[in-house]
């Protein structure tokens, strides 16, 4: 057989048939669900009386609405406690397993399934979710899908799709102490844009790879959609099975050995073809920081306010003008002079016990700085027990942090964790859209030691110039 | 699904790049639960000051009122999976956007709720940006797959073939699944049980994992 990239296997082992017009039935495995997204497909689900094809391919979870605070009293009467109602009526319904927002396996859908195990290399996952790439760093072709696609799971198991192209992003060299794999992410996206992998499942690869944790790697998959990408993957490795091995639903016993033995069959051949190759120097990288309204208007700390008078095409053009209008920014100024009023730490980017660590080694015997509120919001009750256990709690309370329960939170705004018009946020999340930390706030996204650094500092900071080179934050 | 043939209508234009979903259908709408009615809330921040009154939005101008298209600029509909955002365009009464180019997961949502994307970009697209901004009607025909511009020029434009057939008959993809697919799926899934026990979760694993009990709940 001709040598096949990582996508191309497990494609080829998800394929059902194939039409006349050459588009897919693809096999879906595993199938994550939320509040959003849910509600509207299981109404059309019953409004044609169709049942599940198999209860045991979904996991549900409330993760977007939930509040971060006083969980432990019922949700206020509103809008919230009437999403999270209905899903819960709908798993009872239609015998889904659903984890309560008070279960200690409570968190963000991209933090739980590894955790559990419902994620797996090889497999097909999807998720009525964007940053449902996060579950490639795995191995797995894992996408996010509309509502609609999602009662078409519900019914079918099955997608009809178009295979993509594939692009190889080769990463080489050795990331600077300070600098983390969000500047990877950030880095890429601001040099190939937002649209820069649209049609294609990207595979991240190079010697760069095999150095990162499991955490690391779905940070860079999950933004993989930041850059256009649906599917963002990394072949699994001992990297992989070391993290996987002893989860609630990893497979177990013999079936742990073949599983293991086919898995490692899984990563791209040598001498496969992908549609596009893209290399960067990791070890060239800076700490980033986004100074605009989508991911792509990114870059390095030490710099300043792009002028949009030196852009040469009109459309990006008056793209920049509206973005330093929105973000209330002038032309020239130095990313380090930039004054911040919040402080988000979290996110299913970044809210994993890794990113925890790192922005707590910068804030330790430090304070945040006067006039700066900030919040740490681990991604699922299970980071924030193990943070716990280090410690961790104590050293971001002391810092003056508040300390939240799992959950999307300030990411999306859909709770009470919102930036008031206005407001400039350090962000650990994934998109500074307009309006996306609450109406009119103002995001700047960066990795967690970036952001704890911000928050001592109460500016834009590089993280490098308050913990010293000796890479103590990295 | 409601079928797409062909429209005449007055096309509203979005001279901007990256247009987000959360721009389209802002998050804090999400919490609602239906499809319909969304409309009232799409491109609410463009559409709206703080204090409630009316931008001047190619949306609200008296010109476009009614406007069954959009004419966008590059990577139209980017970011979130949100279908709301498709839901709230077809519920203004959106029918067909044309744009260089669109968010991938956007692009797929708007087949499923009879709305027609079309890529347009270059020079061409310049045309179609002028012609909305003259406030003149086009006329959008799926069967010859045509676009003509309001003084007249008209060309063609690429779909894929199933997607096409799909909004002619307003065809529900899940019942075709339904109908024609089933048993290579159950083939597909017995063939999986053998060479890859451990994707499928039937054995009752997922059950003994989260029993409806108080173990795991503070
Ligand atoms: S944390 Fe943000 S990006 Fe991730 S699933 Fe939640 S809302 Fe979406």
């Amino acid at each position: 057989m001709a040598a096949r990239t990582l996508y191309e296997k497990v494609w080829d082992e998800h394929l059902v048939k194939t039409y006349d017009d050459g588009s897919s039935l693809l096999y879906i495995d595993r199938h994550l669900v939320q509040e959003v997204s849910s509600p509207q497909a299981f109404a059309g689900l019953d409004a044609e009386d169709r049942k599940l094809r198999r209860p045991a391919a979904h996991v549900a979870v409330a993760d977007h609405a939930v509040p971060t605070r006083m969980r432990h009293l019922p949700l206020p009467e509103g809008l919230a406690r009437a999403q999270v109602s209905r899903l819960e009526a709908n798993c009872e319904k239609h015998r889904i397993n659903y984890i309560g927002m008070r279960d200690d396996r409570h968190g963000i859908v991209h933090v739980i399934g590894p955790e559990l195990g419902f994620t797996l290399p090889g497999a097909t996952l999807v998720c009525g979710d964007s940053h449902t790439s996060t579950h490639g760093a795995f191995g797995a072709i894992a996408f996010g899908i509309g509502a609609s696609e999602c009662e078409c799971v519900f019914a079918t198991q099955a997608l009809r799709q178009r295979r993509q192209k594939t692009m190889r992003v080769a990463l080489s060299g050795t990331l600077r102490p300070g600098v983390a794999v969000k500047d990877i992410i950030l880095g890429l996206i601001a040099r190939i844009g937002t649209n820069g992998a649209v049609g294609h499942a990207v595979e991240y690869a190079g010697p760069g790879i095999a150095t990162l944790s499991m955490e690391a790697r779905m940070t860079l998959c999950n933004m993989s959609i930041e850059a256009g990408a649906r599917v963002g993957m990394v072949a699994p490795d001992d990297v992989t099975f070391a993290y996987l091995k002893g989860r609630p639903l990893a497979p177990a016993g013999a079936d742990w050995d073949r599983a293991v033995a086919h898995w490692k069959t899984l990563p791209t051949d040598g001498g496969a073809v992908f549609d596009r190759e893209v290399e960067l120097d990791i070890g060239a990288l800076s700490p980033q920081v986004s100074w605009g309204t989508n991911p792509g208007e990114t870059a390095a700390i030490d710099g300043q306010v792009p002028d949009p008078a030196l852009e040469a095409d009109p459309v990006k053009r008056a793209k920049m003008e509206r973005s330093l209008r929105y973000m209330g920014l002038a032309p020239g100024v130095a990313f380090k002079d930039i004054a911040i009023d919040r402080v988000f730490i979290g996110s299913c980017t970044n809210g994993r016990i890794e990113d925890l660590r790192s922005a707590a080694a910068v804030v330790a015997g430090r304070q945040i700085a006067a006039g700066v509120e900030g919040i740490v919001v681990p991604g699922s009750a299970t980071v924030r027990l193990t943070a716990e256990a280090e410690g961790l709690d104590r050293i971001f309370r002391a810092a003056g942090f508040e300390w939240r329960e799992s959950g999307c939170s300030m990411c999306v705004a859909m709770n009470d964790d919102r930036l008031s018009p206005g407001q400039r946020c350090a962000s650990t999340s994934n998109r500074n859209f307009e309006g996306r930390q609450g109406q009119g706030g103002r995001t700047h996204l960066m990795s967690p030691a970036m952001a704890a650094a911000a928050a001592v500092t109460g500016r834009l900071t590089d993280v490098r110039d308050i913990v010293g080179n000796n890479g103590a934050a990295a | 699904m409601e079928k797409f043939t062909r429209i005449t209508s007055v096309a509203a234009p979005l001279p901007e790049a990256d247009i987000d979903t959360d721009i389209i259908f802002p998050a804090r709408f999400l919490l609602l639960l239906d499809k319909a009615g969304l409309g009232k809330h799409l491109f609410f921040e463009r559409r709206y000051r703080p204090d409630g009154t009316r931008t001047d939005f190619a949306l609200n101008q008296p010109a476009f009122e009614g406007a069954k298209i959009l004419v966008a600029d590059a990577n139209f509909g980017s970011g979130s999976s949100r279908e709301q955002a498709v839901w709230a365009l077809a519920d203004f009464g959106i029918k067909c956007v044309i744009a260089p180019s669109f968010g991938e997961i956007f692009y797929n949502n708007c087949f499923k709720n009879g709305v027609l994307p079309i890529v347009v970009s270059g020079a061409r697209h310049d045309e179609v940006m002028a012609a909305a901004r003259s406030g003149g009607e086009l006329t959008i025909d799926l069967e010859a797959e045509t676009i003509r511009l309001p003084n007249g020029p008209e060309f063609g434009f690429e779909i894929d073939p199933y997607r096409r057939r799909a909004l002619l008959l307003g065809l529900d993809e899940i019942g075709s699944i339904l109908a024609d697919d089933a048993d290579d799926i159950a083939r597909f899934e017995a063939r999986q049980r053998v060479e890859s026990p451990w994707l499928q979760l039937d054995d009752g694993r997922l059950d003994r994992l989260f029993p409806q009990d108080e173990e795991h709940t503070r």
